[in-house]
């Protein structure tokens, strides 16, 4: 007879299980994950590594710094921001290339809602290569290219990791807008031709400073673009910890005159709503 | 012999919908010239399904629209395919104006200037969508290049008098247009004008 073939043998069998420590997994709590230099290991209120082809979410309280870590160079982090106060307001990828008047992502670029506020800020950039532009996968772009994009297949797009992280949240298909990606680079010629640069290598990682609370969606999967014939992504290492927003004295607050009212109009909000 | 099933003139600063039955064909004609024509389009079976701007620039490996141009959903499938264009390039990155974002741009004097996101919302809700149905958008006959730094903006229109793009659906579309009323950038040169729309139904093989 097996251990498993009766209740207590199973539960045994279930329980002694626990503990068991695999690379891709969160850390729970938080505080039990390595803190990086110089931050108090108990502000750390995110810690998990999220598998190629993985997703995850969460809600993030203003001031939370936010580090994605691309650990092994194939990492793609495909990622949506909505207000988590009324997530009817959402990223608004036009909106951020536009008023800011640049298509490519980088330091002190502000990731701009629909209703012209500051959902979160980058502040420390270390890999250059990222894209506003694409989007993530779909289905029948993965099956064509690598056979399959079902969630838990070989080769999981982008568009169903989104929609199953967003059903997690309360929030359905019709809410999910273009995303962005960082992690493996997209540049613009002459021409309006979009060539794929790739990433710039393992260990890079992106600060990102989070100013409104925000329900955050992440993909790690392929960019729609890369055109390396077998699906290639490597895992992703997701860290936050309570930090501070930006603030007027800040020098992403007076980036540009755009992002000054943006974080005028953000800074507005939250008074009004008693969140600042 | 085709037949015209809809010839409208849309005022400046006007919305505009209709629904376009597969392989009906729709031109927008640009009648004062360097006028921006904000553009959605939804599967008209399922809205869930609209127009992506990601999706449509991945699959074509460029940001600019002309002839050739097949506009898709979030998941890929087709919508519309541009068949004819006299203009030769159209934008997919900048999207809407909005009161919001006018507020960024120019300053909190324009939050109460007309503006597309909001001639999107009222002519949406015609027909059942709302704000979450709104995603980056086309803009017919706008110029936003991308400079080698990455500089991105909205530039003089490459457009004039009477030049034409023409749609073709690939499925029946429900198609939301803001003819855009901004006032502060050179997408309709400063000054908003009517464009045409006409819709024809292209003669049935017997």
């Amino acid at each position: 007879m097996s251990t498993t073939a009766t209740t207590y043998g199973a539960r045994d069998h279930a329980r002694a299980q626990a503990g068991t420590v695999v690379d891709t997994m969160p850390t729970i709590p938080a505080t039990g994950a390595p803190a990086p230099p110089g931050v108090d290991p108990a502000a750390l209120t995110w810690a998990e590594t999220v598998a190629g082809g993985g997703y995850t979410h969460k809600v993030l309280a203003r001031g939370t710094r936010l580090r994605l870590t691309d650990l092994e160079g194939d990492a793609c982090a495909h990622l949506l921001l909505f207000n988590a106060e009324g997530p009817w307001e959402r990223l608004n990828v036009a909106d951020t290339v536009k008023v800011q008047w640049n298509a490519y992502l980088g330091e002190s670029v502000a990731l701009l809602s629909d209703q012209a506020r500051v959902l979160a800020t980058v502040v420390a950039d270390t890999s250059g290569r990222h894209d506003a532009l694409c989007g993530t996968s779909t289905v029948d772009h993965n099956t064509e290219r690598y056979g399959d994009g079902a969630p838990e297949g070989p080769s999981p797009a982008g568009m169903p990791l989104f929609t199953l992280a967003a059903a997690k949240n309360g929030l359905g298909p019709r809410d999910l807008p273009p995303s962005l990606s960082f992690f493996q680079g997209v540049r613009v010629d002459a021409e309006g031709g979009l060539e794929f640069t790739g990433a710039a290598g393992a260990g890079a990682s992106v600060d990102l400073r989070i100013e409104l609370p925000v329900v955050v969606l992440l993909a790690n999967t392929a960019h729609p673009l890369d055109p390396r014939e077998d699906y290639t992504v490597s895992p992703l290492r997701v860290l936050a910890w309570r930090d501070r927003p930006t603030t007027p004295d800040s020098p992403e607050w007076t980036h540009t005159p755009e992002a000054q009212r943006a974080f005028e109009n953000t800074a507005d909000y939250l008074t009004a709503r008693g969140l600042a | 012999m085709t037949t015209t099933v809809l010839d409208v003139e849309v005022p400046a600063r006007a919305p505009f919908s209709t629904v376009l039955r597969r392989s009906q064909e729709l031109s927008i004609i640009d009648l004062g010239g360097n006028q921006a024509v904000d553009f959605l389009c939804y599967d008209a079976a399922d809205t869930a399904k609209r127009y992506s701007a990601a999706a449509t620039v991945a699959a074509q490996h460029n940001i600019f629209l002309t002839t050739g141009s097949v506009l898709r959903t979030g998941e890929g499938t087709p919508l519309v395919t541009v068949v004819a264009d006299t203009c030769g390039r159209h934008d997919t990155l900048g999207g809407a104006c909005s009161k919001e974002s006018n507020s960024l741009r120019y300053g909190q004097h324009t939050r109460f200037q007309h503006a597309c996101a909001d001639n999107f919302l009222i002519e949406g809700s015609k027909w059942g969508l709302g704000k979450r149905d709104l995603v980056s958008n086309v803009n017919w006959y706008m110029n936003v290049p991308v400079e080698a730094d990455g500089t991105l903006g909205i530039v003089d229109g490459l457009s004039a008098p009477g030049l034409e793009v023409r749609l073709r659906a690939e499925t029946d579309v429900l198609v939301l247009v803001s003819n855009c009323p901004q006032i502060n950038n050179p997408c309709n040169g400063f000054d908003p004008t009517p464009v045409r729309m006409v819709v024809t139904e292209p003669e049935r093989a017997a």
